[in-house]
């Protein structure tokens, strides 16, 4: 019986093991070793911070690397603001028996892929589109105005994306709160200001965690929305990444790249966990 | 008389803690075989040890003869109904009760005579195609039965199956249940913390307390001569005073309570005078003002301090006068007590013969503590 | 305030207001883009020019169908070779991962455990670029060592599927976990107590129950795969999938082809999504 149960045991472990050995940890070390490495006169692989340093020493690298980092939070902020009354209003208000259609609703656009929804902005908002035609039409507009690539545009492309991994945890911790909660607190005499800061958020802390921290490590790694709805001067980090790797093939360089935006993304969910006292793995359920 | 079950100085231990101590009985075959105990008293552990889901750490189990170590649990002639009886939600209810026998590659047309047979013997002809969700409590504690009962086992083992029924339907499945033993033969196990189950159903009831036994017997002997004080206070209602023997000659004692009342009762084993004892009498074996030829009774006063009307199971709350030592008496409806109100003092007697005396223990101290403090 | 609560009107206009603007920002991009798939003209954009199917079906030299178009209906297939290929793999290692971690003990189950759940927190990026690294330097060591050049580790179809698998499997095993949870184990007992051994055990009673769970896995893990545009940026081969190949014409200028791709897109993914939300529904019940 003992033998059988460690057979049951490898049976389970050993796919396991061999996706996360191969597939996750060994790449990941190999990308720190490589970052550590640069080629010298002779060709040959030597141990160095030259990768380091040249983000440090160009402005520019550095400059993208914080502007992604404070944009990316501001993106998380802003699709929290929007995706809460949504929650709310769907988990509470609405008639029950439009909930699942609603959800549904809700749903839907996020099983179509990025690059689709994307493009539908993009022929929406460009110089000749959808909205400058029917602007002009109304005689609001002379000629048309380019609102494609600059940085608005860019934060509300990147807000539409990852919405749904913000509002479907707070509908899910919002399903939870009991209603007589509510009642309870407006019974004894609370506005709706107090309701919602005494009640409800408190209540969310857990889906707002969970939904902020896969917003942020979305917009961070994101590199469709930018490259596509950016413009010149709005570059993201991951494009210096891919510059790197495909325009420059300066692999090291890309590895110490791509490294700072793993420990950048590791941090500032590490930092937010610490300061809302939850940790990932309640976070994850 | 063949012994299906033994089990032989059995104990489990969980790291520290010893969940069963140096259990040992035996269960004749086609016998109802209760295992009484409170919630934690070890007595699912060990239905869990004979059924083979848990090792024991010391002793043997052995069935017909046959040493069970080792053995897996797929691979030993016992059946558990569980207590929530685990019935797969994935399956109708012939495919339930077939489960087992496609385990044992049986053919095809047999599982199926054998489903068809089991369900009328325990009433669900025509149930079959059913789901296991559209059945009524009752019922589905059938298909738990039936689906067990088809392998044929030689032990089929009960972890408070009733449980999880409502109160009506609980006494309704404690009759079938017994009928059902009775037609089927099969020996049972039943495991329970409700005396009343156990009393009705079964031919001997073991009282398990924190891992060990403290009497095996019939239900009759259990209520009537419990060997131990645990045993008398767990099995049935009873009342208890705390006392010291004035005079003792073979089974007969005379003791004095702590309140200063003196009785005469027998008692287990002779004990010196001035031992401490604890005296058990049944609310039943207290008799209401009886009538004053019956000589040989113990008397004493008693003040009414409420009626608990219960239909056939009324009491009497009481006390004797300037204590609080309380008594519950039993009331029969018979309206011949319907003039006793509340505060009343009445007489009340008992026969020598059913009270039941033992040695103190520790725990049932503090009443009579408390009283010496007042 | 909530729907068991009296409101005001202005409350319940507001909050109607802002869930239909809501709704309205969610579609507009998709409606667009599957309209414009239907105009008659050279451009995705308006005016309109009168209702055609030729963006499908077309076959002339100036105007060519997506039913026609041999690159994009390429790169369609290769991105349902890949998606089949992940789900299978992703839904297997998965589901094996999940009774890992609800059913076995073993030294070291919390390490792992944050080591599955690290994908969660890697961008996809960074896991497309750790991948491409270190099969480069598995390659480059089993040339040198053996002189053997290995197809497997280079950019192409099997390293798309084994980057997209590296996450996905961590969802899967997240659904499937969530599942075996709710099970409840004395069914197993019962199952062993009836005479099953654990194999029997696990294919009658665990993975039938799991079922429903399995298969919603399975259908997210494809449709996942299908879209994904990150991790396959950068193992990507000579065969490009849809997304990547869609990028790319994206980049260089339209036309409406883009939108007959995105409106079967769309409406082969709300099938699928649909007949999900629907099976998932009648488990419930």
């Amino acid at each position: 019986m003992k033998n059988q149960k460690r057979w049951v045991l490898w049976f389970f472990l050993s796919p396991v093991l061999l996706w996360l050995v191969l597939l996750i940890v060994l790449p990941q070390i190999d990308l720190l070793t490589m970052s550590f490495h640069v080629e010298n006169d002779d060709g040959r692989m030597v141990w160095s911070f030259a990768n380091y340093l040249t983000f440090f020493q160009e402005p520019i690298y550095w400059l993208t690397f914080v502007r992604t980092a404070v944009y990316s939070i501001l993106v998380t902020f802003l699709t929290f603001i929007i995706a809460l009354p949504i929650a709310f209003y769907i988990t509470k208000v609405a008639a029950p028996k439009f909930q699942g259609f609603l959800m549904m609703l809700l749903l839907l656009p996020f099983w179509v892929s990025e690059l689709v929804r994307v493009y539908g902005w993009m022929i929406l908002l460009r110089e000749s589109g959808v909205i400058n035609h029917f602007l002009i039409k109304l005689g609001l507009l002379n000629k048309p105005v380019e609102m494609l690539y600059n940085d608005a545009t860019m934060i509300m492309g990147l807000v539409y994306t990852s919405m749904l991994f913000m509002v479907i945890p707070i509908v899910s911790v919002l399903e939870s709160l009991d209603n007589s909660l509510i009642e309870a607190a407006y019974d004894l005499g609370a506005d709706m200001w107090s309701i919602l800061v005494k009640i409800i958020i408190p209540h969310a802390i857990p889906g707002i965690v969970s939904g902020s921290i896969v917003v942020f490590m979305l917009t961070l790694g994101n590199y469709l929305t930018p490259n596509l709805m950016g413009g010149k001067n709005s570059l993201w980090f991951t494009e210096q990444i891919y510059n790197q790797f495909i325009a420059s093939f300066n692999w090291n360089q890309g590895a110490a790249f791509g490294f700072l935006l793993l420990v950048l993304s590791s941090l500032v969910i590490w930092i937010g966990l610490k300061l809302t006292k939850q940790n990932l793995k309640k976070v994850v359920q | 008389m063949q012994i299906d079950l033994a089990v032989k100085n059995v104990t489990k231990k969980f790291k520290d803690f010893i969940a069963v101590n140096n259990v040992s009985f035996e269960v004749p075959d086609g016998s109802f075989f209760s295992i009484l105990g409170p919630s934690g008293c070890g007595k699912t552990t060990l239905l869990r040890m004979i059924a083979g889901l848990t090792e024991p750490t010391e002793g043997a189990i052995e069935i017909r003869g046959e040493s069970m170590l080792g053995i897996a649990p797929n691979k030993r002639p016992v059946n558990l109904i569980f207590q929530h009886l685990a019935l797969f939600p994935m399956m109708n209810v012939a495919e339930n009760i077939a489960f087992g026998l496609r385990r044992r590659r049986e053919n095809k047309t047999a599982i199926k005579t054998k489903v068809q047979k089991i369900l009328e013997r325990v009433d669900l002809a025509g149930f079959g195609q059913k789901k296991t969700d559209q059945l009524s409590g009752g019922q589905r504690q059938r298909v738990a039965i039936a689906r067990c009962l088809v392998l044929e086992p030689t032990v089929l083992l009960l972890d408070e199956p009733l449980g999880a029924l409502d109160l009506k339907l609980r006494e309704q499945m404690k009759v079938e249940l017994k009928k059902l033993q009775a037609k089927v033969g099969t020996t049972f196990v039943y495991i329970t913390h409700d005396q009343s189950e156990a009393l009705v159903m079964s031919d001997h009831v073991a009282v398990m307390n924190q891992g060990v036994y403290e009497q095996i017997d019939t239900p009759q002997n259990l209520y009537s001569n419990p060997k131990t004080p645990f045993v008398a206070r767990f099995v049935g209602d009873n009342n208890s005073w705390c006392g010291r023997i004035r005079e003792c000659q073979d089974d007969n004692a005379e003791i004095e309570t702590d309140e200063g009342a003196v009785f005469r009762t027998k008692i287990r084993k002779p004990l010196p005078p001035g031992a401490a004892v604890d005296l058990f009498l049944r609310p039943e074996a207290m008799l209401i003002q009886p009538d004053a030829s019956l000589s040989a009774l113990n008397r004493f006063e008693v003040v009414v301090k409420d009626i608990l009307f219960d239909g056939a199971n009324s009491r009497l709350l009481a006390h004797p006068p300037n204590t609080d030592t309380e008594l519950l008496i039993a009331l029969p409806q018979n309206r011949q007590y319907d003039y006793i109100k509340k505060d009343d003092k009445i007489e009340i007697g008992w026969d020598a013969q059913s009270g039941v005396c033992f040695p103190h223990t520790h725990g049932k101290r503090k009443k009579s503590e408390k009283q010496e403090i007042a | 305030m909530i729907r068991t609560l009296p409101t005001s009107k202005t409350y319940n206009w507001c909050f109607k207001t802002y869930v239909i603007l809501y709704f309205t920002f969610l579609f507009a991009p998709l409606l667009i883009t599957c309209i414009l798939a239907f105009n008659d003209s050279q451009f995705p954009s308006l005016p309109w020019k009168g209702f055609t199917v030729d963006w499908f079906t077309a076959n002339l030299p100036e105007r060519v169908g997506i039913f026609h178009d041999q690159i994009n209906l390429d790169s369609i297939w290769v991105s349902f070779q890949v998606a089949f290929f992940v789900a299978i793999l992703a839904t297997t290692v998965g589901t094996l991962g999940a009774f890992l971690f609800e059913q076995e003990d073993f030294r070291f189950k919390q390490l792992l455990y944050f080591m599955m759940l690290a994908p969660l927190v890697i961008p996809g990026v960074i896991l497309g670029i750790s991948l491409l690294l270190f099969s480069n330097t598995l390659g480059l060591y089993f040339e040198t060592r053996w002189n053997l050049d290995v197809e497997l580790f280079r950019p192409g179809f099997w390293l798309v599927v084994l980057g997209q698998f590296s996450f996905i499997a961590t969802l899967v095993t997240l659904v499937v976990a969530a599942r075996l949870k709710k099970f409840d184990r004395t069914l197993e007992e019962a199952a062993l107590n009836l005479g099953a051994n654990r194999f029997e055990v696990i294919w009658h009673i665990t993975l039938k129950f799991l079922s429903p769970a399995i298969i919603g896995a399975a259908a997210v893990a494809f449709l996942m795969s299908f879209e994904n545009f990150n991790t396959t940026l950068f193992l990507v081969g000579h065969e490009a999938t849809l997304p990547i190949n869609l990028y790319l014409q994206v980049r260089d200028g339209s036309t409406p082809v883009i939108n007959a791709i995105s409106f079967l897109l769309i409406v082969g993914t709300s099938l699928l999504a649909m007949a999900n939300l629907y099976f998932s529904k009648k488990e419930e019940e």
